[in-house]
């Protein structure tokens, strides 16, 4: 049996960020894999959890990391396939654009792909305009579209 | 299944101990609860006997004894008519010759063992181990005790507290006892200095008491702890880490166990830009998953053997070494290090799954 060639993981120098909350479209994943292979960057991808304000935002939100987790090792995986390296995140905030906001304050990204299934048009606006990276809005993939 | 035992403990007569019962009763059948009065003390109290009017009352046995007609509680028709609470006056109360039981505070025992709530009142200087102590406080021997052991078992113990002053201005205005017997009282038993002797052994009583329930809250938690897992996991500021320590918070939910992480620096290291990022991102995660991020310096195995002791930790959770075969023939391999150093700890390595996925 021939087994599949494995590819290499280099030691990435760009960082790629794909924030997503709740799911990750595909689309957008596999758009970023394509990237950060070819300019051998580490992928970083970010679940943003949002904390309502009646809640202190330090409170553990355990029903929301138990979504995350799974998506992370799943991005992980897919990632390793293509040989490339994964730095991934979860970060809270009062909305998604906090947590992405706070994100980025402490952590430098040479680019960012998002979909917008993940986001409103305004929250889509607002990371335009905001984003201190080069940013790639991508349309979902159809079936996720389709389900929108 | 036992109802719940709520004593009303007073300093002397006349605090208000039965009137807060009786309000106690009222408020909770105002609730919708069924609400008996199983005894009430026949104080000739207006106010009292008003407070009563509302309630049901199961009437009281009428016994002869030494050429008196008393009144007894009838323990056999509390038990029949099984209320959801029944408030009993007079816990230290000694009951007839003929009763079944010796005191009320047994015949209280049944009820609560039938299933019914019960509150109850009742006297410091009733106490059996402060009889000597009010002898000397009062010189008053009381013959009518009560086990301590029926206040350690209450489920409730609740001072119905006055001033001195207040009780005796209660008195001089008959409100406690007949005008004929103000002037006794106020000399004897309801002296200022007795009565504050009084409460100040009421009120110990009751402190004692919340702080031996305290300890019991306080050392059940740590009783549960020696059997409890914890779990540890070890980062260090590099992609991985984040990896380790969404693994062991899996591991830590599956056990109902918190959840550490530890960082330890080797000695003099002082981080990079990166790995404070990193480091950063660590503490960020372990906010997220409600994880103590614990930080040190020095050898490895010796801060974890250290941790693991402070925190009673029972899992630890480490990253695939990435040491070299000669690193790991010339100082000895971490894990082989842990498994030796931590008897008793689960270690557990934590793989890159990725890798078995691009490996296959």
């Amino acid at each position: 049996m021939i087994g599949r060639r494995r590819r290499a993981v280099y030691q990435g120098e760009g960082r790629i960020l794909v924030p997503f909350s709740g799911a990750l479209d595909p689309t957008a994943l596999r758009a970023a894999l394509r990237i950060a292979r070819a300019e051998e960057a580490t992928l970083v991808p970010a679940y943003l959890l949002v904390v309502p304000l009646q809640y202190d935002e330090d409170s553990p939100r355990t029903d929301h990391v138990a979504v995350a987790l799974p998506l992370l090792e799943a991005v992980e995986l897919e990632a390793a396939r293509r040989g490339v390296p994964v730095d991934a995140r979860i970060e809270k905030g009062r909305s998604l654009t906090h947590a992405l906001r706070r994100l980025w304050e402490v952590e430098a990204f040479d680019r960012i792909v998002a979909s917008s299934s993940s986001f409103t048009a305004k929250e889509l606006a607002w990371l335009l305009t905001n984003a201190p990276a080069e940013t790639i809005v991508l349309r979902p993939a159809s079936a996720v579209a389709a389900s929108l | 299944m036992r109802g719940h035992y709520r004593i009303l403990l007073g300093m002397a007569p006349g605090v208000g101990k039965t009137y807060r019962m009786l309000q106690e009763g009222r408020a909770a059948h105002a609730e919708g609860r069924d609400v008996v009065v199983g005894y009430l003390e026949p104080h000739d109290r207006s106010e009292t006997a008003a407070l009563a009017e509302e309630l049901e009352r199961v009437p009281h046995l009428r016994a002869a004894y030494g050429g008196l007609e008393l009144d007894e509680m009838d323990v056999d028709a509390v038990l029949r008519r099984a209320p959801e609470l029944a408030l009993i006056d007079e816990l230290a109360h000694t009951n007839l010759p003929e009763a079944r039981n010796e005191k009320r505070w047994q015949d209280i025992e049944e009820i609560l063992a039938a299933g019914s709530d019960v509150v109850s009142t009742v006297n410091i200087q009733h106490l059996e181990s402060l009889n000597d102590a009010i002898f000397e406080l009062t010189e008053v021997r009381v013959r009518e005790t009560f086990p301590d052991s029926v206040l350690e078992h209450a489920d409730e113990v609740v001072l119905v507290d006055l001033t001195p002053e207040a009780l005796q201005a209660r008195i001089r205005a008959g409100k406690v006892y007949p005008r004929d017997r103000i002037e006794a009282a106020l000399l004897n038993f309801f002296r200022a200095d007795r009565l504050s002797g009084l409460r100040e052994l009421a009120l110990r009583e009751v402190a004692e008491d919340v702080e031996s329930r305290r300890l019991s809250v306080v050392l059940d938690p740590l009783s549960a702890q020696a059997v409890a897992e914890r779990v540890l996991a070890l980062v260090t500021p590099e992609p991985r880490s984040q990896r380790i320590l969404r693994r062991a918070w899996r591991s830590a939910q599956r056990l109902g166990a918190p959840l550490d992480a530890l960082w330890v620096r080797r000695p003099g290291h002082e981080p990079d830009e990166e790995e404070l990022i990193q480091l950063a991102a660590l503490r960020r995660l372990a906010t997220i998953l409600g994880a103590h991020f614990l930080e040190d310096e020095g050898d490895l195995v010796s801060s974890v053997k250290r941790v693991v002791a402070e925190r009673g930790s029972t899992y630890v959770l480490v990253g695939t070494p990435d040491e070299s075969r000669r690193r790991e023939i010339l100082r000895g391999s971490l894990v082989s290090a842990l498994v030796r150093e931590l008897p008793g700890v689960d270690i557990r390595v934590v793989a890159n799954r990725a890798e078995r996925a691009v490996g296959t």
